[in-house]
């Protein structure tokens, strides 16, 4: 019978007319972010930081400029090299949270804001001063240190270098001592026992290949 | 007494809201009759296929985000599958299941987008369009758990995924397949057997079985024309071996019939998501690749998915170095445009914005 189906659907919106909204009203109300939101702000630990530019190599944009000089001290003595520029043209970013990926040393992180909007284009440059001033919150994404301990970084507390590593910070103390044999791998991260051993290490970023490469 | 008529050319778009992105139709008139039409796109052309030689693998995982920027998990898994192939690896088992768990519901999203905007093309004015949103909304946050982003997810990797689900993400997806057929159930009550829907789109712009083919037409459009074809069927990938649902056909070709398959199909999507629930095992979830891939030189791979839109494929070849030599994208959306023509012919001006929207194109995608 023409219109029976029309009332069916007449129904449907009068039931949907008394739901309570779907829409918050964003500035007052936010819906819930999750953790692994990768958002701008980025995170980074200057203290676990050695310089590599893994993060402008594997930047498919190529908007990460790391400029480094050595430092006087030797590297057997523990130092690094020092780092002058780290400028994230954050205007030009996509979020895609490769940066992240190519760290092999947890020192940066994708952060949890998206609400910087500035007046001009060179406001929206991170430089190494912004950088060490931001808030020490860090999104979880790539990060299972950090969501095994449940953190979420729009109620959590800001977190030292210390904290944030897939491994606790003093290990080569601790492994010079004795104490520890074995580096601890992450549990449930890329791959069985082998693939753990290959992934935790610096090689990570490294140009051997297993496919053979150019013949 | 009869008045002289004269053939007016109209152009639709570039910039019109109904256009589904910046595509532009140059259509002849004769009084409300359509007598010839001219696709014209090329306004959206990034350079997505350059831009791929000069990225590394994964690196191009980001590109593929924007082809279909309503289905993006699709053109990760794509991608990933063709380069996975390259190498000659395959992902793990856990992996292959996660997949199939985002890229089903990136259909769901997707398809949910191409059934409100067709309604909306219809003259629905919003109603079903804001329940199809509000629907797609709850599988972005999904999304937003998995990998932090909601559109441009970038979640899949050569060799796997990123990352395993966080634990809040199992409760979450079990909640949502709770809500989801009531609600979908609300919009089918509401314009599935519309006596409306169904005068305005029963029988119009035909899309004959034998013209589909000739133009290389796949998908729901194809489906809808009255063949069962389904790469998810014809060349299991992924797990999609390992479970069963059903390929919705309909016989007609008309606006409606593209429109029906569409909703069938997300029942069955929702179908392989349940069933992938119950199989999935806990596992790695990617291989240790290198973090920049090096195929061996010559080698040559063809990644080919069933997307939301029809058969959307990587042809890959590498010449042995960290980016692909070629990539060439067969993209669903455009190859489906071929027939615009047979599709719009002969029909009146108001079925000309329904058609478009029946076939649900994307213009990210046919441009590239």
């Amino acid at each position: 019978m023409f219109g029976l189906s029309m009332a069916a659907g007449l129904l449907v919106t009068l039931k949907n007319l008394t739901k309570k909204p779907f829409t918050v009203q964003y500035p007052e109300e936010r819906v819930k972010q999750h953790p692994r939101f990768r958002g701008e702000e980025f995170v980074w630990y200057e203290e676990r930081c050695t310089g590599c530019a893994s993060c402008a190599k594997y930047c498919p944009l190529g908007i990460i400029k790391i400029e480094t000089s050595p430092s006087e001290t030797l590297p057997q003595q523990g130092d690094k090299y020092r780092l002058e520029v780290f400028d994230i043209q954050i205007f030009r970013c996509m979020f895609c949270g490769l940066c992240v990926e190519a760290c092999p040393y947890d020192a940066l992180f994708m952060g949890s804001g998206f609400e910087q909007g500035q007046y001009s284009r060179k406001e929206m440059v991170i430089g190494i001063d912004d950088l060490r001033h931001a808030d020490k919150k860090p999104s979880t994404y790539l990060r299972p240190q950090l969501e095994s301990a449940n953190y979420d970084p729009r109620s959590g507390k800001p977190l030292d270098w210390k904290d944030v590593g897939r491994e606790s910070w003093d290990w080569h103390l601790k492994e010079k001592a004795g104490m520890r044999l074995a580096r601890p791998t992450p549990p449930d991260y890329a791959g069985g026992p082998q693939a753990q051993e290959e992934s935790n290490t610096s090689e990570r970023t490294g140009g051997e290949t297993k496919f053979g490469g150019p013949a | 007494m009869s008045l002289r008529t004269e053939p007016m050319t109209v152009n639709v778009g570039p910039q019109h809201p109904s256009t589904h992105g910046v595509f532009r139709l140059r259509i002849t008139f004769d009084g409300e009759e359509i007598v010839e039409v001219e696709p014209v796109f090329g306004y959206l052309h990034r350079g997505t296929e350059k831009l791929a030689e000069e990225r590394n693998y994964v690196q191009i995982v980001t590109l593929t985000d924007r082809l279909d920027y309503v289905s993006s998990m699709i053109n990760n898994q794509a991608y990933c599958l063709g380069v996975e192939k390259l190498l000659g690896v395959e992902p793990p088992p856990r992996a292959k299941y996660m997949r199939t768990i985002a890229a089903e519901l990136q259909r769901v999203a997707s398809h949910l987008m191409g059934i409100g905007f067709f309604l909306q093309d219809l003259g629905t004015l919003g109603t079903p369009l804001m329940y199809c949103f509000r629907m797609r909304e709850k599988i972005l946050d999904l999304f937003e758990m998995l990998c932090g982003a909601r559109i441009t997810v970038s979640y899949m990797r050569p060799g796997g995924v990123l990352d395993d689900a966080p634990a809040e993400f199992w409760p979450a997806l079990d909640a949502f397949l709770e809500g989801f057929p009531s609600e979908f159930g609300e919009i089918e009550q509401l314009v599935l057997e519309n006596e409306i829907v169904m005068v305005r789109t029963r029988g119009v712009s035909t899309l004959p079985l034998d013209v589909a083919i000739n133009g290389s037409v796949s998908g729901p459009v194809l489906r809808a024309s009255g063949l069962a074809w389904d790469w998810r069927k014809m060349d299991p990938y992924d797990a999609y071996a390992d479970v069963e649902f059903d390929v919705p056909v309909a016989a007609g070709g008309d606006n409606y019939d593209r429109f029906w398959v569409r909703m069938q199909e997300v029942h069955q999507s929702i179908r392989i998501v349940r069933q992938c629930i119950q199989q999935i095992e806990p596992g790695p979830v990617r291989l240790a690749l290198p973090l920049v891939l090096r195929p061996k030189p010559g080698a040559e791979a063809y990644g080919r998915v069933e997307a939301s839109k029809g058969e959307l494929a990587f042809y890959l070849v590498s010449d042995g170095g960290v980016s692909p030599y070629r990539m060439k994208i067969r993209s669903p959306s455009l190859i489906n445009l071929t027939v615009t023509e047979h599709l719009l012919v002969g029909w009146k001006l108001a079925d000309m914005i329904v058609t478009l929207g029946s076939m649900d194109i994307n213009m990210g995608e046919v441009d590239r």
